[in-house]
């Protein structure tokens, strides 16, 4: 192929502008508006676009879209923003509506005409499973786990027909259990008991499933049984919450079988439907009926007393099949029936059980709770017994342990009496307290059952209560911290404040344990913080760290440490006065172990970037913050995983973009230099402390107006320095490259010339290292696109550029263009050509007169070389070589895989000359002409690209000065179109 | 609680033919007089198709039947002096005549007057050890020599008519007071602990239908209590003027307390009878079926102390 000479057009940009402005119109209307159907009420303002406020956009809901603040997008849409209108057609309501359902879905159901002050069961279940634990060996007695074959012998039997003969069976079956078959596992531990538990529970949903509805009641009953061992007591509490679980699912499924089976009859149908959630009993069928009754016979037969309370329990929600107010009675009876429990402990938990299920099936009904707290206030005594002593000191439990396991069970009838209670409950309760047995156990839950608001009413008779009462062992420095507790939701009134904290402060000051201490401070703390200033918070942390220190005490407390950090920036907001505190610093100290150190300067940071609204140069903050970034900083290894380094890089940077020492850019700067050396192992923030010194010296610009003195030229030199020494820190090649031209056009921008050339002669050279394959969120993908696009970006931003006279003409192109020659593409991939085309296009664009773009007050080529012959010479030359090099790529293409490619970089070529080339030149017109020609020839090119070329020339052809369009028009042999 | 469909219904099922009273009552509790109304239903499956058989008898018996104890008239006596049983119902009739059912199933209905037998009295439903007191309905399909005759019995219960000859319950409270001087069969009252519980039934004199309810109180106890428990004995006296047995046998036990309960607490006492096993305390010629309570307080070294009370059951 011959080599062609390539002639650049001759191009008036400012003619060609001219031309291509449309006439403008004012936009009365959104494009994206019309599209949409709206049926809401503002969708009759559609019209109207001089309602431009963002707040006034949605007026019909509350719902502020965040975006809509600033976006012009959403103002002109008037208040239709789609994503607005959606939001607001679902609404506030019907979110938490679905919220609700969503909780209700999850079981909770019955919880629903309880207020959200009434914490769940749920919810303090696994509280109980972690907290009361045991390595002691458990021993589960039943007859379930083991013998299967004894069972199918007695559904057999069970085959005899006549009602006495079943019920005798059943009978006999019941008792079988207690007599015989029975066997006794020794020696499990935990868990190996919670395992054979959780058997028991699908062995009796499994029975259930299969109709054995008898051995799903001995499988009830057994486990109920269970309840009455208070052999490893220290468990007894997490036994009750599995128990009662396996229980509950008992409750569920009698419940729902019966539901189902009491279909009803409604007056006038012949045909019976389902009955209503909120059924009465009068529309229960009567074979409904009698069965339910038939379980609560068989329930009333159960011979031990334990199990039979809580397996009537566990159903009591069937009464409501039977009569009305049969709750009541039932509740009332099963209340009175637990006196009949004799060790406290089982008893308080059963009086729990009642309790939870009682606010279940009728959550009005509380006829029940007062006596089970009253008979908890009458046996209490109890516990000094010798029998209850006698289990202590055989299982080696001391008292204070021992009267913690009351607490949940308490805590949850406190909870229940409590529960929508008026103010006067408390003050009966408190002077019952008072009269029967003012004990340290009983206070505690009284504490953290009731209102807040009530109780910091009374902070200071809480406090004589807690100095009065007896303990028993039951320590009072929990005591203490439930009262804390309780005055952190609810402040006590104003003049007692002082004297509450004087009192308390007091009493912990005096606590030797540090556990014991520490416990309280944690909570304690809070209150100060809330209510008190940086003296008292001093003071407190001053205490906390010399009650911390000795024997490094602090190393086995973390978690209530770091508590206490997380509640004064909860409630601090103000850095400076923080940082000020001179407690606070030697108090971060104390965490020595270095993950939570990190943990700790994390949650710092976090409150600092989200309540520091304004920036700041406070010197305090930032020796302080930066101290705490460097920890953070620090912390990261090779081992340190991504997204921790992430996150420690997003608060870094959050760190950095609040600090702004206004127009002292100097000591700006020198902050930034201060935090590279500090921070120089994570990328993230190397590249925020680049874009921000950028940003330093573009606003150096701005006040300079783009004249800069020595002074500024210096600083902003000075800016590109760190940048040109930062960059090659970091680890990605792809941010480099980026970077490397954003700041060569920031140099270039702020006249360093030398700096700019260095910049994208860094650049340059850096290509050829960029991986062939990157990890894009997490995809890997090959970088080829990215590549081609920032040379495309490289090239545009390469017109702007003045050659350095040192060098040769247009060296930095053709150093890209060696660079690109080499660089190894992909086998089939059609780059290479795609970039050769792009910097045919610029420097076409290079000979013109006047450049096409320019950066403010810097000369580019044009004004350098002022169009001489010369320069154009070389361009022309280097266009050549490239059409060339193009041709001769496009040669490579002709095997029959790639015929395609071949014809669409053929066109793509083909395109190139029509608007950078000079048809005039009658050797452009034959290469034209040639390439169209290659292009048809194995009529594997898109149609449709060639249609899109053809309109192209033709649109042209038609310009005034489109004679040599027309001619080559003329020249290019038109298939037939259709 | 009705079990599934047992092993030996499905094994008829797969014989061919099955046979079936269904009562039209749920609960199968009736009163003289009123009519025992209900169907017959013989059920056809395969591919047999109609059945052929030699008559349908449908029969109501009601039977009082009596043992002696072995215990107490000795073993010899017990195995042969078996009293007759008590016929009080018994009447018959024919459901369907000889002939053929169609395949599938076909439903006769029946209605019997509970009516008893000349001058007898209808004594309620009542299942004991030694008399037994038993009502049933029995179809019979009487068929060809080939194959076997079926039948199928089912049981319903009865209860006394509120009007007439029944007695009403008159309240009568019941204090009671146990203590170690209180206790009669005891030979050694120093091995006795001291204590003293002190309480009430509500009434001696009880509705069947209601449960039995009190309340005692461990006011003083020396030894550690293990369990108070209630205990309804049924006693039994069969026979009539040549000699009679009377037994007591326990029907139920109810705990009311477990473990060493508090003392001064009054703990409640609530126990419901158990139905078919306890019947309107009854008096006959013939034979006598009385309830007694038992209050048994168990100490924890297992040793226990009991207080007999006496009590009278009523339907109304």
């Amino acid at each position: 192929m011959a080599t062609y000479e390539w002639y650049p057009k001759r191009r008036d940009y400012e003619a060609e502008k001219l031309k291509e402005v449309c006439a403008m119109e004012a936009a009365t209307n959104h494009p994206l508006k019309t599209i949409r159907v709206v049926e809401m009420k503002t969708a009759e303002r559609r019209g109207t676009p001089s309602k431009t406020t963002p707040t006034k956009a949605s007026p019909m809901s509350d719902f502020i879209d965040p975006l809509s603040m600033c976006d012009p997008l959403s103002a002109a849409l008037d208040g239709s923003h789609p994503l607005s209108v959606s939001a607001a057609q679902a609404g506030m309501p019907t979110r938490t509506k679905n919220l609700q359902n969503k909780v209700s879905m999850h079981g909770d159901k019955d919880y629903n005409n309880l207020d959200e002050t009434f914490e769940p069961w749920v919810v303090r279940k696994n509280a109980i499973l972690t907290k009361y634990t045991t390595s002691e060996k458990l021993s589960i007695t039943t007859s379930f786990l083991s013998s299967s074959d004894k069972e199918r012998v007695i559904i057999k039997t069970q085959a005899s027909s006549t009602v006495t003969d079943k019920v005798k069976n059943r009978l006999e079956q019941l008792d079988d259990f207690e007599e015989g078959s029975v066997q006794e596992m020794l020696n499990l531990t935990q868990q190996d008991y919670i395992k054979r538990i959780d058997e028991l529970n699908q062995a009796l949903i499994h029975a259930w499933n299969l109709d054995q509805r008898v051995k799903a009641l001995k499988i009830a009953i057994q486990c109920s049984k269970l309840l009455s061992d208070i052999s490893v007591i220290q468990f007894y509490p997490s036994k009750f919450v599995l128990i009662t679980d396996i229980l509950d699912t008992f409750g569920k499924l009698v419940y729902e079988r019966l539901f189902e089976k009491a279909q009803y009859t409604p007056k006038g149908s012949g045909v019976p439907i389902r009955l209503p959630e909120n059924f009465t009993p009068d529309q229960v069928s009567e074979s409904a009926k009698e069965t339910c009754r038939n379980w609560f016979f068989k329930i009333a037969s159960i011979r031990e007393m334990i199990p039979r309370f809580y397996v009537e329990t566990a159903i009591l929600k069937c009464y409501g099949f039977l009569n009305v107010g049969e709750y009541d009675e039932a509740l009332r009876r099963l209340a009175s029936m637990i006196r009949g429990i004799g060790d406290p402990l089982v008893a308080v938990y059963a009086r729990c059980y009642l309790c939870r299920v009682g606010i279940i099936v009728s959550s009005g009904t509380r006829d029940h709770i007062m006596p089970c707290f009253d008979d908890f206030l009458t046996t209490y005594f109890q516990v000094q017994g010798d029998s209850v002593q006698n289990t202590l000191a055989m299982q080696k439990l001391e008292m204070p342990r021992y009267l913690t396991l009351f607490s949940p069970a308490l805590d949850w009838i406190l909870q229940c009496v409590a529960h929508r209670a008026p103010e006067n409950t408390l003050k009966i309760v408190l002077q019952k307290c008072k009269e029967q047995c003012n004990s340290a156990l009983l206070l505690n839950s009284i504490l953290s059952a009731f209102k807040p608001e009530f109780i910091s009413v009374r902070a200071t008779e809480c406090i004589e209560m807690i100095r009065d009462c007896e303990d028993m062992g039951f320590p009072k420095h929990l005591l203490h911290r439930s009262l804390g507790l309780c005055l952190v939701l609810a402040a006590p009134p104003e003049n007692q404040r002082l004297t509450v904290l004087n009192d308390v402060w007091k009493v912990i000051l005096k606590l030797k344990n540090p556990a014991d201490y520490i416990g309280c401070a944690e909570v304690w703390v809070e209150y100060v913080v809330k209510h008190f200033g940086n003296k008292e918070l001093n003071t407190v942390l001053g205490d906390i760290i010399k009650h911390m220190s000795p024997d490094r005490a602090y190393e086995d407390f973390y978690a209530p440490l770091q508590s206490v950090i997380t509640k004064i920036l909860c409630h601090i907001h103000d850095f400076s006065q923080l940082f000020s505190l001179d407690k606070f610093l030697p108090f971060i100290d104390m965490f020595q172990k270095e993950s939570v150190k990190i943990d700790v300067c994390k949650s710092i940071m976090e409150s600092f970037i989200k309540h520091q609204a304004e920036p700041t140069n406070d010197p305090v903050i930032i020796n302080a913050l930066m101290f705490v970034c460097k920890t953070m900083h620090d912390s990261v290894n090779a081992l340190t995983l991504e997204d921790e380094k992430r996150a420690i890089g997003h608060l870094i940077c959050g760190f950095i973009l609040k600090i702004s020492f206004g127009r002292d850019f100097e000591q700006q700067l020198s902050f930034f230099v201060e935090s590279r050396s500090s921070f120089s192992n994570i990328d993230a923030v190397l590249i925020q402390l680049i874009q921000s010194v950028n940003n330093l010296s573009m606003e150096t610009r701005k006040v300079v107006k783009g004249n800069h003195s020595r002074k500024t030229a210096n600083f902003v030199r000075a800016c590109a320095a760190y940048c040109f020494i930062t960059i090659p820190s970091l680890q990605s090649v792809y941010c480099q490259l980026q970077l490397y031209l954003l700041c060569g056009q920031g140099a270039l921008l702020n006249q360093c010339f030398s700096q700019a050339d260095a910049f994208f002669k860094a650049a340059i050279s850096l290509i050829p290292s960029m991986p062939k394959m990157m990890d894009f969120d997490g995809k890997v993908r090959s970088t080829e696109t990215f590549l081609m696009d920032y040379i495309q970006n490289f090239v545009s931003t390469l017109l702007t550029v003045p050659d350095n006279p040192d060098s040769g003409v247009l060296y930095l192109l053709r150093g890209l263009i060696n660079i690109v020659q080499n660089y190894t593409w992909d086998v089939h991939s059609s780059g290479k050509v795609l970039v050769y085309l792009r910097v045919i296009a610029i420097l076409s664009a290079s000979c013109q007169e006047v450049y096409c773009y320019r950066v403010d007050k810097v000369d580019a080529n044009d004004a350098l070389y002022g169009n001489d012959p010369k320069f154009l010479s070389e361009a022309r030359s280097m266009c050549s070589t490239l059409v060339d090099e193009v041709l001769s790529q496009l040669k490579l293409l002709s095997d029959s895989d790639s015929l395609k490619k071949q014809g669409s970089l053929t066109l793509e070529l083909l395109n190139t000359i029509i608007s950078h080339g000079d048809l005039s030149q009658p050797s452009m017109v034959t290469l034209a002409v040639n390439l169209w020609g290659l292009a048809q020839k194995h009529g594997q090119t898109d149609s449709k690209q060639k249609m899109k070329v053809l309109d192209t020339i033709r649109i042209k052809s038609s310009s005034e000065n489109g004679s040599q369009y027309r001619d080559l028009l003329n020249q290019l042999p038109v298939e037939t179109r259709t | 609680m009705s079990g599934g469909p047992s092993l030996l219904q499905q094994r008829q099922k797969k014989e061919g033919t099955t046979l079936d009273i269904r009562l039209k009552k749920i609960n199968k509790i009736y009163r003289e007089g009123d009519i025992v109304a209900g169907v017959v239903v013989i059920e056809t499956h395969g591919v047999s198709g109609e059945v052929q058989h030699q008559g349908v008898t449908l029969t109501m018996e009601g039977l009082v039947t009596l043992q002696l104890s072995a215990k107490s008239v000795g073993l010899f006596e017990a195995f042969y002096n078996s009293l007759k049983p008590i016929t009080l119902v018994n009447n018959s009739l024919e459901v369907a005549k000889p002939g053929k059912f169609p395949g599938g199933k076909t439903e006769i209905p029946f209605e019997f007057p509970l009516k008893p037998k000349g001058n007898k009295t209808l004594y309620e439903t009542y299942h004991g050890v030694f008399v037994n007191i038993q009502y049933t309905l029995k179809v019979d399909m009487k068929r060809s020599l080939l194959s076997k005759d079926l039948q199928k019995q089912v049981e319903f219960l009865l209860e006394y008519k509120s009007e007439a000859d029944t007695e009403k319950t008159k309240i009568s409270p019941l204090p009671f007071t146990i203590a170690p001087e209180t206790l009669t069969n005891v030979k050694e009252k120093q091995n006795v602990p001291q204590f003293k519980v002190k309480g009430r039934f509500d009434s001696s004199s009880l509705k069947i239908t209601n449960p039995l309810t009190g309340h005692l109180t461990v006011e003083q106890c020396e030894a550690p209590i293990k369990s108070i428990e209630i205990q309804l004995v049924r006693v039994e006296t069969c026979g009539c003027a040549e000699g009679y047995a009377k037994d007591a046998t326990e029907i139920q036990n109810i705990q009311v307390a477990d473990g060493d309960v508090c003392r001064g607490l009054s703990i409640p006492i609530y126990m419901i009878f158990p139905r078919l096993f306890t019947c309107p305390t009854l008096s006959t010629n013939n034979f006598k079926v009385e309830f007694e309570i038992n209050i048994v307080i168990v100490f924890l070294d297992d040793h226990l102390v009991t207080e007999n009370f006496p009590i009278k059951l009523t339907r109304y």
